[in-house]
């Protein structure tokens, strides 16, 4: 090979890393929101960890969602980040002998907690099982549709996140997310998510659902009071779950969830775990109780009995 | 001198005699005996606090209150009075003909009948079964009555649906809010939408 030859070359070689050079800044301008941009943009972008922001920061954070969702729905929307209580651990009971199946705790908990109408995204799912058979996930449905519920010989078991003490969903979670906060929720940081759906994966109860698409979200339908760990609207590509209506159930007095509150059977209780007094202490004292997947050692703080 | 050194041994014995009373005293009054059912002896160390207040029925806490809304009652029905006053009571059991024909009661309906529950001679009240009198809103102690186990676990919250907060002031609903009296059985109810099936969005 001649010098010329090789010389040659060795432009073309450099003009092409030019080329790419070029290339690669020219697209990343175009990527970059350009002047007319919101601020909020590049905050959104450039914001730290929920758990890693200062008690400045966060207020900031805060005020600039409230104002974006505010504008969005067209409403006064606020957007609180209040910490968890002392001394409380929150578990929850469902009463399988009372539960008729009528999936009005699904629908409750869409509304208030501001889940995408379409594509469709429930937090709560409602089994039916055989009598016969029992706890048989091989012969559950959950599309089922009668004119009327209860269906004999039927009994019906409605999952949804289970607060796990020892969460899988937490463990695989390549950017901490997820984690589980000390009264036991376990929460997600949306701004924080990278969508991977690891979590999706590693869930044995199906408690963990993505945003496809951007969330359907009516204006007028919208719960205006919402949490920065629970309820308040998504973006695409993230996933959510159930938070045992943190926007709720962390205030002082505090409201029961939605899907308690809805329940017409009374099949749902709710308290906490370190308080002697609490419901949820009764039941779990007095009652026949079990934990749905127990063998999977992920102590769930969702506790399914029996009354009767 | 003598008599002191004398004195001296006798001094400690009666220290030492007053000193193992006062040990044994204090220990009888703090433990109590108990047998189990094998005959074993268990002792029962008490606490200052018990050894001085004796449990007394008086002192015993009035069982709570429960918040409740309006009982359900049907438009217009309520003071039963309003028709019930200008009528003779008749405690015959029969078929109601002219008035309350739609209740058909399927409650234990070969044992009971109407005044069982429903005060004859004041109908605005109900009356339990040692003839008390109670209004409409506490009609939880009439249900009580039969159903005892319902009712303990109601109470604390377990049966039934409570609202309200869960750290504060709780809502109850009357026993009746959910079951008719008449014909308790919980109603079936239509269901609301099945979950969309993966790929049926409209998007």
């Amino acid at each position: 090979m001649s010098d010329v030859h090789k010389c040659d070359k060795h432009v073309l070689h450099k003009s092409r890393r030019k080329f790419l050079k070029g290339l690669a800044a020219g697209i990343g301008l175009i990527a970059l929101p350009g002047k007319d941009a919101s601020a909020s943009v590049w905050e959104d972008f450039f914001q730290k960890h929920f758990r890693e922001l200062s008690k400045d920061e966060l207020r900031k954070t805060l005020a600039r969602f409230e104002k974006q969702y505010s504008k969005q729905f067209g409403k006064q929307v606020t957007v609180k980040a209040t910490p968890p209580l002392a001394g409380v651990l929150y578990g929850y009971g469902l009463d399988l002998s009372r539960c008729i199946g009528c999936r009005r705790c699904v629908y409750g908990c869409v509304g208030e907690n501001n889940q995408s109408r379409d594509p469709q995204i429930h937090w709560i799912r409602v089994m039916q099982l055989d009598k016969e058979k029992g706890v048989d996930l091989a012969h559950a449905e959950h599309y089922y549709n009668p004119a009327q519920v209860p269906e004999k010989g039927h009994f019906y078991m409605p999952v949804q996140c289970q607060q796990c003490e020892k969460p899988p969903c937490v463990k695989v979670c390549p950017v901490q997310a997820t984690w589980k906060e000390n009264d036991g929720i376990v929460v997600v940081d949306y701004n924080w998510c990278i969508g991977c759906r690891y979590c999706m994966a590693a869930c044995p109860y199906g408690a963990r659902h993505f945003n496809w698409a951007k969330p359907a979200l009516p204006a007028k339908e919208m719960n205006p009071v919402t949490h920065y760990l629970g309820n308040r609207p998504r973006p695409k590509g993230v996933v959510e779950k159930c938070t045992f209506c943190i926007q709720r159930t962390r205030e002082q007095p505090g409201r029961y969830p939605a899907c308690e509150e809805i329940c017409p059977v009374g099949a749902r209780k709710f308290g906490n775990l370190l308080d002697p007094e609490s419901e949820i202490r009764y039941l779990i004292e007095n009652k026949r109780v079990f934990i749905f997947k127990e063998d999977l050692n992920t102590q769930p703080k969702f506790y399914y009995f029996y009354a009767t | 001198m003598k008599t002191l050194i004398l004195a001296r041994p006798l001094l400690l014995t009666v220290a030492l005699v007053f000193v193992q009373f006062l040990v044994a005293t204090t220990c009888h009054a703090d433990r109590e005996k108990f047998f189990d059912s094998s005959g074993k002896l268990i002792v029962v160390e008490k606490s200052a606090a018990e050894l001085l207040r004796p449990y007394e029925i008086k002192n015993r806490k009035s069982e709570k209150t429960f918040p409740v809304p309006r009982p359900p009652f049907s438009e217009g029905i309520f003071p039963c009075s309003q028709c019930h006053s200008g009528m003779t009571p008749n405690p015959q059991r029969r078929v109601l003909t002219d008035y309350h024909t739609e209740i058909v009661l399927h409650h234990a309906e070969g044992q009971r009948w109407c005044t069982d529950c429903h005060n004859l001679l004041d109908r605005d009240k109900l009356r339990l079964v040692s003839g008390e009198l109670i209004d409409f809103s506490e009609s939880y102690l009439l249900c009580g009555q039969c159903h005892g186990d319902k009712f303990r676990d109601w109470k604390v919250g377990v049966h039934g649906k409570r609202t309200g907060d869960w750290n504060g002031d709780k809502q109850y609903l009357l026993c009746v809010h959910c079951h008719n009296p008449h014909d308790p059985k919980f109603k079936s109810l239509k269901p609301m939408p099945p979950p969309q099936r993966p790929g049926e969005a409209k998007h």
